[in-house]
């Protein structure tokens, strides 16, 4: 549970995204996991281990937790890649998913 | 004076805790001499394969040696669950070897022909598919793939799982293991051995020398030699992905735990285990060719490991004539003989004698100019 | 952004130690490029620093607002600036430059370079207490960056643990824009003064103290704080709820949305680890530190280290690094002489000790407590593979003689992290363990990449006739 500060509320354009389907306006300069955090997700994904429930965590590049699915694209560390508009994310659950059958696959 | 060992066996890598665990369990007082946490460790480099379908051209007996061993893994696997509670994850579906060209698959189909013809040779069933038949059995796979030779023999584990096994199974059945304990010295005296390591003497009946590279310095020891020498391989490793593969191939597996493991590659590279970029590109290239679809999947890990290779690729089992009781063991293949090694290695070594019908791994063979 | 396929000189990393050294660099008309993984400069201590929505200065502080001078100067300067550049491999080539690895906007790369100097700084030490992979539960660093870089704050009620100086000022930023913190628990061990003691007086002649004192009081003024916290739990079903702590034989649980955790920060060294580089054990900082020279010169020859991935001294100790490692990369590739690079480095190398000065006090202060560095139980130490330290312990008793045994026993340090939250648990439950120093049980040996890319990306590196025969070999198995 997140909130924007007052004073930095309204001061950046908004970037519709799309998160497990729901629109979301999100602040332009947001990463994801900024944006994920601002719209109420504080899970991003299941472990493929045990099916833990995890969200970021050091926000910085280092501890692989905020992994989720952008455009289709799996395993993405959500706190290096900045919103765009369009952008479809999606909460991932366990191990990344690649072949014939899978979502986003080429 | 009572002594403290019965055997003492040098190097607890793959081979060195097979043999240990199968001593152990056959009652007899066994101590595994280690090395430190940094070594050149083959067995951190391990692929996983319990592969039999390619092995033993120039060597028919290695052929039937790798079919024994392959039949009695699930035994081996059984007995580590009891006595180590570890799962190997052992599969065992059959394996395919791919061929990214016509070729290439026409070698391949007729090298095996080869191999099983070898007068001596216990023959197996093998299939060359073509590539209508293997996109039913491997989805996904790329349009570069001509097709590939199946055996049914063929499977793979957890190689670090069964290494962990091994160790567990080897402590529980009453083995002293000892780290940081590189051998220095082996001397014969008053018919039994002593072992000077880094971490102090052991006393012992029989010594097996199983560690891999460092064989080479300490055979000369105890009469016996062991021309061993690296060549390098390196592995990719990618993250965990969704299953999509049920059979194991030569140069491509996915683990039980949903990673995948893409080798494989060969180079006279000395003691030198570091990476090659480019050699890394052309296996991700090949695996790329082999399954498009992984081209987005992330690569998690690289390795470089030394195998230890005799000069014709097949193992060296023998025993010292100088030095009762010392045996010198050493393979490239670690995993798929580990089976062998531990319930029909150990147990000739424990009565003394590695028997005839092994003989064609001594390293006489070695001696013997071979006709052009 | 296209990356040139030559330079003169590689910085990995555009904190302050990486901005600093590129300049030099640059200003020398070295052929420069600077690579960074995050979108803007800046680094950590100064992220977001181009962009950030926090405009009036007392929140973030002058020592933040200090680091626009260097960003500045790197708008104005000759270097190669590529941001979203993620260096995965540092190799030779053939002929001894250096081939540098970088992945950016999905493609890989291949950078030669004479010299390479790496500033990728540092990282929070692992805190791993019972329910820290729990939803809700961050780094303190974490949320200073989500306030830095988005003006976002967790909502009440918030609960800041641990020890360093970090936290006190994270109360403090958080206080300015008056977001509640609910209380800090304060994880640093008490009976400390024969310890400290000794450090004092080079603490009360630095900088520190004066910034430090500062800190304390603004932070005091502001949060509750509870010192003396000796055990800390994370609490809940699927997020955090709730917060247990105990001080001496009393426990109390607190309800909290967020919890920030911190105690202190280590290098960052896992580039230099795989690039082979010495590295050890500091005790002090109870952290492995890539051994370096006065100039951050390493044991490779043309890799040098800048910052605090050569050992945690700060910003400003961080930029006079930076200057030094720019000065020996240029005097290594001929552009200036040995009696001009020791003449231009006298300013950096006084800033420098001036900022070491005072560092022991603190790090002597801080060292937190061996309960937060020893877990226990069902605590996760290795968050990727989910190893629990139960089974670390378990497997060390093997007789598992260090880290990389361990690692291909359990997978512990296997999953994509490699081994950044879980390496220095590893190593001290070992030690312990084994009743030897850290020193001697040393630290996992990572490779190649320390970034991930995609198998296509390493597909399409350049390839050779010898790796091709290495791997393409019509011969049986």
């Amino acid at each position: 549970m997140y909130k924007r500060l007052p004073d930095v509320a309204g001061t950046a354009r908004a970037v519709d995204i799309t998160i497990d389907g729901q629109v979301f306006a999100a602040r332009e300069g947001d990463t994801v996991a900024a944006a994920l955090l601002a719209a109420g997700y504080d899970a991003c994904r299941t472990t493929p281990v045990t099916d833990a429930p995890r969200g970021p965590y050091c926000l910085m590049g280092v501890c692989f937790d905020c992994l989720a699915v952008i455009d289709g694209r799996p395993n993405q560390q959500t706190c290096l890649i900045p919103v765009r508009a369009g952008m479809r994310i999606e909460r991932q659950q366990g191990a990344a998913a690649f072949g014939p059958g899978a979502a986003g696959a080429p | 004076m009572a002594r403290e060992h019965d055997i003492a066996v040098i190097g607890g890598g793959l081979v060195g805790s097979a043999l240990a665990y199968g001593l152990a369990r056959l009652g007899r007082r066994v101590a595994l001499l280690d090395e430190g946490d940094v070594a050149y460790r083959a067995s951190r480099g391990n692929f996983g394969l319990v592969w039999v379908q390619g092995k033993g051209l120039g060597l028919a007996p290695y052929g039937g040696w790798t079919q024994r061993s392959v039949r009695r893994f699930p035994e081996l696997a059984a007995l580590l669950c009891e006595d180590a509670g570890v799962d190997v994850a052992l599969e065992q579906p059959g394996g395919f070897h791919l061929c990214l060209s016509a070729a290439e698959l026409a070698h391949r189909a007729d090298q095996l022909a080869r191999l099983v013809a070898q007068p001596g040779f216990e023959r197996y069933a093998f299939d060359v598919v073509d590539r209508g038949a293997l996109a039913r059995r491997l989805p996904g796979i790329g349009p570069q793939v001509a097709g590939a030779t199946y055996c049914r023999l063929d499977g793979h584990l957890n190689p670090l799982r069964l290494f962990r096994a091994l160790h567990a199974a080897f402590l529980a059945r009453g083995g002293s293991y000892r780290p940081n304990a590189k051998v220095e010295a082996i001397a014969r005296e008053g018919g039994a051995f002593t072992v000077r390591t880094a971490a102090g003497r052991i006393e012992a009946g029989q010594v097996v020398l199983a560690a891999g590279l460092g064989n080479a310095p300490l055979a000369p020891q105890v009469g016996l030699r062991a021309a061993v020498r690296p060549q390098r391989g390196m592995v990719v490793v990618l993250e965990r992905v969704r299953r999509f593969l049920d059979y194991p191939l030569s140069t491509l597996r996915q683990t039980d735990e949903g990673t995948v493991l893409i080798g494989d590659s060969q180079e006279e590279a000395g003691f030198d285990d570091t990476l090659s970029t480019a050699v890394l590109a052309t296996l991700a290239s090949r695996a790329v060719q082999v399954f498009p679809f992984l081209r987005n999947a992330r690569v998690n890990r690289t390795w470089a490991a030394l195998r230890v290779m005799s000069p014709d690729g097949f193992p060296i089992y023998e025993q010292s004539a100088l030095a009762p009781g010392a045996f010198v063991v050493t393979c490239h293949s670690g995993v798929t003989l580990a089976a062998a090694h531990a319930l029909d290695l150990a147990p000739r070594i424990a009565d003394g004698d590695l028997g005839a019908d092994l003989s064609a791994f001594t390293s006489e063979r070695l001696n013997v100019q071979k006709a052009a | 952004m296209t990356l040139p396929q030559r330079c003169d000189v590689v910085v990995v990393g555009a904190g302050p130690a990486g901005l600093a050294a590129a300049l030099e660099c640059a200003r020398a008309g070295a052929a420069t490029v600077l690579l960074d993984e995050q979108a803007g400069p800046g680094g950590q201590i100064y992220r977001g620093i181009t962009v950030t929505p926090m405009r009036k200065r007392e929140v973030l502080g002058a020592d933040y607002w200090h680091g626009a001078t260097l960003v500045t100067a790197l708008q104005g300067s000759a270097v190669d600036y590529v941001p979203g550049a993620s260096v995965f491999a540092v190799t030779r080539a053939d002929g001894g430059a250096f081939e540098v690895g970088v992945s950016c906007d999905g493609a890989a790369a291949l950078l030669q370079a004479g010299q390479v100097i790496l500033a990728t700084g540092a990282l929070e030490r692992p805190f791993p207490v019972p329910g820290w992979t729990l939803p809700g539960v961050i780094t303190a660093g974490a949320a200073q960056i989500l306030m830095k870089s988005a003006g976002l704050v967790p909502e009440a009620p918030v609960v800041l643990a641990g020890t360093g100086p970090l936290l006190y000022l994270v109360a403090a930023q958080f206080a300015r824009v008056g977001a509640a913190i609910d209380c800090l628990l304060d994880t640093t061990p008490s009976g400390r003064l024969g310890e400290v003691l000794p450090h004092a007086a080079a603490f009360l002649t630095s900088p520190y103290v004066a910034k430090g004192l500062a800190l304390l009081r603004e932070a005091r003024a502001s949060t509750r704080i509870v010192r003396g916290v000796e055990r800390l739990e994370a609490l809940g079903t699927g997020r955090l709820a709730a917060v247990r702590y105990a001080v001496g034989s009393r426990t109390t649980e607190i309800p909290a949305r967020a919890l920030l955790l911190h105690q202190g920060v280590v290098p960052n060294i896992n580039l230099s680890n795989a690039i082979g580089c010495e590295h050890r054990w500091d005790d002090r900082g109870l952290c492995f530190t890539p051994v370096v020279d006065a100039w951050g010169a390493t044991s490779v020859a043309g890799i040098t280290v800048a910052g605090d991935g050569a050992g945690i001294a700060g910003a400003q100790a961080a930029e006079g690094r930076g200057t030094l490692a720019g000065l020996h990369a240029l005097a290594a590739l001929g552009r200036i002489g040995a009696a001009e690079r020791d003449a231009r480095a006298a300013g950096a190398t006084a800033q420098v000790a001036r900022w070491l000065r005072g560092r022991s006090f603190v790090d002597a202060l801080y060292r937190p407590a061996d309960a937060f560095r020893l877990p226990a139980g069902d605590t996760i130490v290795c968050r990727c593979e989910e190893i629990t330290a139960q089974q670390v312990i378990a497997t060390a008793k093997l007789g598992c003689p260090g880290p990389n045994q361990l690692k291909s026993f359990l997978r512990c340090g296997m999953g994509p992290c490699q081994g950044r939250l879980c390496g220095l648990t590893v190593t001290e439950l070992i030690a312990r363990e084994r009743g030897v120093p850290p020193a001697e049980v040393g630290y996992y040996r990572l490779r190649f990449p320390v970034k991930p890319i995609t198998l296509g990306e390493l597909a399409s590196l350049p390839q050779t006739s010898a790796s091709t025969q290495a791997v393409v070999r019509m011969k049986a198995h």
